[in-house]
């Protein structure tokens, strides 16, 4: 017994410090965030500055419109993204679950495939440029690569399979209710669980995403926070390396100062951080059903 | 005679309502996956911006020649394949020693809360994780310089610009992203182990250790192979993020830092090499994919319940 206590304890002292790793990080940033810009120049970002101020958030209350602006952009993406992507993707894996539909077996390799082998980004990149022309419009930022991904369609199907007995349809069926019918009345309210755990993770998906706005955005109108941060970013580098080689894209955004960079930052993980302890319990939940594949 | 032939129409409209119902998803599929499979061929034409994919000229191999002559081919394919491989064994080590001493602690409190807060670091986007590993690192105003460094007695290093700490920096990085989340998927495998073997365990005299070693770990067994295994069948790509927001995209780093991913994106969008770069990308998704079917038939083999396919 006292054996297992000391294990008790070492594991205890053991896990509080990886936690305290884990959060030092973060925490730099906030402090760095709430530190005198001139106290960040002599010192540099501390976690006990000499200083504090709200400055940097003042001054982002009063320069904010691009930051509102690209705020908008990432709430609208987000918002618009999951909800029509977490349609999308619950329709394409009702069919797959039901046993007597004909083309079950076509349309789970159609889609599985797609986790096997992808043409890579530059075809896409040329497709969605050349043809689709989709580059700086809103919906280059929620169509390409997140709205629908075969790994939460067969999360979704597996659902269905596991948790909708086939005897509630068939009764449905015999009442005479439309496909259609059944899927909104009965197949939706069921699958709701899974499709909480599904638009959870492509709303942070899309709320951190940079990678849809690097190839196809340079209108600083459809930034996004990420790109936003991005580009402040990008900017101090050139001007470290003092040249202009540097500079990414056209659209160029002001140098802030050493504090309001990181207060930048800051907002950009504050939605996160504000929705983490609601969402933490199934997020957990969400990541162990996709560790087995539902 | 009437009934089964009502019951054959209602079958057919009832397959066709649902291919109807499916018919968004598989337009966006064959749009966003489909058809750039084809466009493959890219990698065999010399691609130019005016006359298009169907216009330009062909080449045969000559993008490839190009690529496998140049440093490029063999750095990238070097940290792409080493970097990976630092993240299998330290990453499931760290994640299996974290998910053990959470589930020795059993149900008490603060276990959430470590859970919680070790998963954190997983939720923020790698630009903002940029921010960060900058506000240690720069050269003027980071912790490490003006604090750490200036502690030791040590001057400052332009960190941008030394190679050498990089596999350290994004093996740290790394891990501190990713512990948590690989952590809970070895918590779930652990709470599923059979409770009367500890006990059993536990009346033969063995100690908390020896629990561990001859009980937790043989049980996991299974999980860590085939978490392992698919890793190892994802070994040729990388996580772009890590590799480019991290690094700041800086040109002194990439001996240390350019990944296939990291190459393929500066090929197209800022060398406009397109041809190259569709050779770099058909080189990874050719071999990323023989990997995922060689590593899934072994998993196959150990337990068909966790393959892919």
């Amino acid at each position: 017994m006292l054996e297992s206590k000391t294990f008790n304890t070492v594991a205890t002292v053991i896990l509080t410090i990886l936690v305290c790793l884990a959060m030092l990080p973060i925490l730099l940033i906030v402090i760095a965030s709430f530190t005198e810009e001139t106290v960040l120049i002599r010192n540099g970002y501390s976690f006990i500055p000499e200083a504090l101020s709200v400055d940097a958030y003042y001054y982002m209350v009063k320069q904010g419109t691009m930051i509102l602006r690209s705020y908008g952009v990432s709430l609208f993406v987000t918002i618009v993204g999951t909800c029509l992507g977490v349609l999308i993707t619950t329709m394409l894996a009702y069919p797959m679950s039901r046993k007597n539909y004909k083309y079950r077996n076509i349309l789970s390799f159609f889609v599985f495939f797609t986790m096997l082998f992808s043409g890579g980004i530059v075809p896409a990149y040329i497709m969605w440029t050349r043809y689709i022309h989709i580059k700086n419009t809103i919906w280059a930022l929620i169509i390409p690569n997140y709205l629908v991904q075969a790994f939460n369609v067969i999360l979704v199907k597996n659902y269905m399979q596991n948790n909708i007995p086939a005897s509630v349809i068939e009764a449905a069926q015999i009442d005479g209710a439309p496909e259609f019918t059944i899927f909104v009345k009965i197949i939706m309210p069921m699958s709701v669980p899974v499709v909480a755990t599904i638009s959870l993770f492509s709303a942070i998906a899309y709320w951190n995403d940079w990678t849809n706005a690097l190839y196809y955005i340079t209108n600083a109108k459809l930034y996004s926070i990420q790109q936003l941060l991005m580009k402040i970013m990008n900017n101090i580098q050139a001007l470290r390396s003092n040249s202009t080689a540097t500079f990414l894209g056209t659209g160029s955004v002001d140098l802030p100062g050493n504090s309001v960079r990181m207060a930048m930052a800051v907002i950009g993980i504050l939605p996160i951080v504000i929705v983490y302890p609601f969402i933490q319990k199934y997020l957990v939940k969400g990541i162990v059903v996709g560790a087995v594949k539902g | 005679m009437v009934m089964t032939k009502k019951t054959g129409n209602r079958r057919r409209l009832s397959n066709l309502s649902l291919t109807l119902l499916a018919l968004p998803g598989i337009v966006y599929l064959l749009i966003n996956n489909y058809i750039p499979m084809f466009g493959i061929f890219l990698a065999f034409k010399k691609y130019n911006h005016v006359k298009g994919i169907f216009k330009s000229d062909w080449c045969g191999f000559e993008n490839f020649k190009f690529l496998f002559k140049t440093k490029d081919a063999w750095i990238m394919t070097r940290n792409t394949i080493l970097y990976n491989f630092a993240f299998i064994v330290i990453g499931t080590i760290m994640a299996i020693s974290v998910a053990i001493m959470m589930a020795e602690l059993g149900k008490r409190k603060r276990v959430k809360y470590y859970q919680a807060l070790l998963l954190l670091p997983n939720l923020l986007s790698w630009v903002v994780i940029g921010f960060i590993v900058y506000a240690f690192l720069n050269a003027d105003t980071g912790f490490v310089n003006k604090t750490v460094l200036k502690a030791l007695g040590i001057s400052p290093i332009s960190w941008y610009m030394t190679p050498k700490p990089w596999p350290a920096i994004i093996i740290i990085v790394y891990i501190w992203k990713n512990i948590g989340y690989q952590s809970i998927v070895f918590m779930s495998s652990i709470a599923g182990i059979d409770p009367t073997l500890y006990e059993a365990a536990a009346i033969d005299g063995a100690s908390k250790l020896k629990q561990i070693f001859k009980v937790t770990i043989p049980m996991l067994k299974p999980t860590i192979v085939i978490i392992v295994l698919m890793s190892i069948g994802r070994i040729f790509y990388s996580d772009f993020g890590l590799f480019y927001q991290v690094p700041q995209n800086s040109g002194a780093l990439f001996s240390v830092t350019q990944t296939i991913d990291t190459y393929v994106y500066r090929g197209l969008m800022q060398l406009n090499d397109v041809g190259m770069s569709a050779a770099a990308g058909l080189y990874q998704s050719l071999v990323g994919f023989i990997l995922v079917l060689i590593t899934n038939s072994i998993v196959r083999r150990i337990d068909s319940e966790n393959a892919l396919f």
